[in-house]
């Protein structure tokens, strides 16, 4: 059935993390990008909407009400909208606990899942980049080979987000196939030998308030028991799907918040006896954001709920991703625009919206996250 | 919930309508290659299929609302082809405007006809509030007096009748502007020629005249009751009608642009040019990304277009969803078959395949039902708040 109708379930829980977006995040994004702090505070208070234990089965310690991708989606535009760095800090542990819930052995959950049924903020991360102008996720250089009963996992990773802190890492390497089929996925302990982690976060346009860390991995040996899945291995492409999913629906509630706060100004804004708003000039792109807000919207609930459903969902959310690419950015800039001269200046927080938006939607961002 | 898989009912219907446009299509360059002639109202191929509108009655709790289908099958005909689609009988435009606007007497009395609309003249398009044509009521005989030309009238050969946009006092504006349902056959009302276009050309696109043109007083769309003492109630009365159509004519445009990019896809695979949904970036060429982009485009216009019939299932109001489908889906429609001919090079614009049809046939997708420029300044003037005046 083609709907477009969100539960009442799902409308109240959107209407709690935009709550929270409004009084957590909106005020909080400037100084943290300017000083670049990610305040613990913060983490806290987001870890206590649940986002990451709320979907862990009641079995190991979580809310137990269940992984839902439509209601993720639906969760994650409200973050974004709030700030998307802080949205993607909030989330960095559930980059690491979502798969592990999906496709974890029964021995994994058990012995990760609960780290993350606590009342405190727990950080894990998951580490895919790589330090190439190519990166290609398709053909990773970050090796996973046999050794002994278990695995020696040798490459270099970049951005990896709050990787200082976590506990684990998830490590995302190319196995013996080639392709998305042949990725794996290790629990690597943060302390593992030969495993080191920059001393200093890396910096970037855009997302100054989350800490991201390159990992180098010098034959980090692990045994059997930490390959994601077990010999099955995880589905690579539903992983991807996962992520791009997820990174469009960041984008989409980046473009809403630009399209939000630049409407209202066109209509302050006078220039030649009149609001901007009354130029077609400025009011078609408006309309614009207008129809690319809400076609973003439903691509990304179209991958979501091919995932909730269980099917292959590569294709919608490559779409998704792809459209998120193109129209977020066009949006930032547009919104940028109409700010003139004011969207330049960092008071107002269309400049740093505008440099999140170019740093979302990056490498297809998987990355990001 | 939000959802968007079809369920085995959903599936079936869509598979029949596209079993029968692929028959459709291959009538399409016949037709194009004939404009004069008239492609007829049954294939002797495609006569065992059911109406696929018919089969929407019964609608359980997983299928999708009629609207949702409606628009489904609407681009899937459109998918075989844009004119040789069957069962046009079911109405024209003007049928919509008798639903939306028609007494109850009316509708029955016009039930089952095949009504075009006559809204744009020689000298007012976009601008439909502009209308020249005149009525003027002969009270003593009871009968409303129509003068006037109109152009660019869908189905205006074939349909029975026609509802006329003319305006009973020109300095109400926009308030003065009502419609009438003109018969066929009415002394005064000439069908003056067909015209020739860049594409959709078998399908009958038609100007008339009227000329002292007499008919019944009861025949003003909606009745006496419908002439407002001021304000623009009639005018907007007449709008509603675009309230539903608009996001069936880009759904019509966008199953053209989806025959376009399977098409492409199809053709650059058989040459082992594919695309693998996981890689990224870096994993594709320019062309597997230019696929992707189309595809995109084409499935969020097409999403647009289901959101605003699905809004109007749940009897919610959809104005600006339904500009927003018809500014996107024109668009896409646009966009989408030009990109398909870039990327099939030379063969691409070749009389072999039905492509360059393609091209031209959905070209008007942005222009008529409102041109995507119009679509925007409605949007525009939603979001913002702006009146008419306000926004210009």
């Amino acid at each position: 059935m083609i709907s477009f109708g969100p539960t009442e379930e799902q409308e109240l829980v959107r209407d709690t993390v935009h709550e929270f977006a409004q009084s957590e995040m909106r005020e909080r994004a400037r100084p943290c990008d300017e000083k670049r702090e990610l305040p613990e505070e913060f983490l806290q208070k987001s870890w206590e909407l649940g986002l990451v234990a709320g979907a862990i089965p009641e079995a190991y310690g979580g809310g137990g009400t269940g992984r839902s991708p439509v209601t993720n989606a639906l969760v994650l535009e409200e973050l974004a909208w709030g700030d998307v760095p802080l949205a993607a800090a909030a989330l960095t542990p559930g980059l690491f606990a979502q798969p592990l819930l999906d496709f974890g052995t029964d021995a994994q959950k058990q012995q990760f899942l609960p780290l993350f049924a606590g009342s405190r903020f727990h950080a894990a991360t998951l580490a895919l980049l790589e330090p190439t102008f190519s990166f290609e996720v398709s053909s990773l250089r970050t090796v996973a080979e046999p050794k002994g009963s278990g695995f020696s996992l040798s490459g270099k990773k970049r951005l990896v987000p709050l990787a200082a802190d976590a506990s684990h890492l998830l490590l995302v390497a190319r196995g013996a196939r080639d392709g998305v089929a042949g990725l794996e996925a290790f629990i690597v302990p943060r302390d593992a030998k030969g495993l080191s982690i920059a001393p200093e976060p890396e910096r970037t346009l855009g997302f100054q308030c989350l800490p991201r860390y390159g990992v180098t991995l010098e034959r980090v040996e692990v045994p059997a028991e930490a390959r994601l899945g077990g010999e099955r291995g995880i589905d690579g492409s539903r992983l991807l799907a996962m992520l791009r999913t997820a990174t469009a629906a960041l984008g989409l509630g980046l473009a809403r918040g630009v399209y939000e706060l630049a409407l209202p100004y066109a209509k302050e804004r006078v220039a030649f006896g009149q609001p901007i708003a009354q130029k077609q000039a400025i009011a078609f792109m408006l309309a614009e954001m207008q129809i690319e807000v809400s076609s973003l919207r439903h691509l990304v609930w179209k991958a979501a709920s091919l995932l909730e459903h269980g099917l292959d969902a590569s294709r919608a959310a490559t779409l998704a991703l792809a459209y998120a690419t193109r129209e977020v950015m066009k949006i930032a800039d547009n919104g940028l625009q109409i700010f003139g001269g004011h969207g330049y200046i960092r008071e107002y927080p269309v400049e740093m919206w505008y440099r999140n938006a170019r740093a979302l939607t990056v490498n297809e961002s998987v990355a990001a996250l | 919930m939000i959802d968007f898989t079809l369920s085995e009912k959903d599936e079936q219907i869509l598979t029949a309508v596209r079993e029968e446009a692929l028959i459709c299509r291959r009538y399409a360059r016949y037709y194009d290659d004939h404009e004069e002639e008239f492609a007829p109202d049954q294939l002797p191929e495609a006569k065992d299929f059911k109406n696929p509108y018919a089969l929407l009655t019964k609608r359980d709790e997983l299928d999708s609302s009629m609207g949702v289908m409606s628009m489904l099958i609407s681009a899937g005909q459109t998918w075989g082809d844009y004119t040789v689609r069957m069962r046009r009988g079911t109405g024209g435009l003007g049928n919509a405007a008798l639903r939306a606007s028609g007494t109850p007497e009316q509708q029955q009395r016009w039930n089952g006809k095949t009504l075009a609309m006559a809204i744009t003249e020689p000298g007012c398009g976009s601008d439909s509030k502009a209308v020249q044509t005149t009525a003027v009521l002969d009270a003593a005989k009871n009968e409303w007096v129509l003068n006037g030309e109109k152009i660019f009238v869908t189905t205006g050969c074939r349909a029975e009748g026609v509802v006329v946009w003319a305006t009973i006092d020109k300095r109400a504006g926009r308030a003065g502007i009502k419609s009438f349902i003109v018969m066929k056959g009415t002394p005064g009302f000439e069908v003056t020629h067909k015209e020739k276009k860049l594409g959709i050309r078998a399908d009958d696109t038609a100007a008339y005249v009227f000329r002292d043109c007499r008919i019944p007083r009861d025949h003003l769309l909606g009745g006496d009751e419908s002439i407002p003492k001021e304000g623009a109630g009639g005018f907007k009365g007449v709008m509603r009608t675009f309230n539903m159509t608009r996001p069936a004519v880009a759904a019509i445009g966008l199953g053209i642009a989806q025959a376009a990019l399977d098409f492409t896809r199809d053709s650059l695979a058989a040459e082992g040019v594919d695309v693998d949904w996981n890689a990224g970036l870096h994993g594709r060429s320019a062309v597997q990304q230019e696929l992707i982009e189309i595809e995109a485009d084409i499935e969020a216009a097409m999403l647009s277009v289901l959101h605003a019939s699905w809004l109007s299932g749940e009897a919610k109001p959809n104005n600006l969803e339904a500009s927003v489908s018809k500014a996107k889906g024109g668009e896409i429609a646009r966009t989408a078959t030009q990109r398909c001919i870039a990327l099939l090079g030379s063969l691409g614009i070749s009389f072999d395949y039905l492509l360059e049809k393609w091209f031209r046939d959905c070209r008007i997708t942005d222009i008529y039902e409102g041109t995507g420029q119009i679509q925007r300044l409605i949007i525009a003037r939603d979001i913002l708040g702006y009146s008419a005046a306000e926004l210009s």
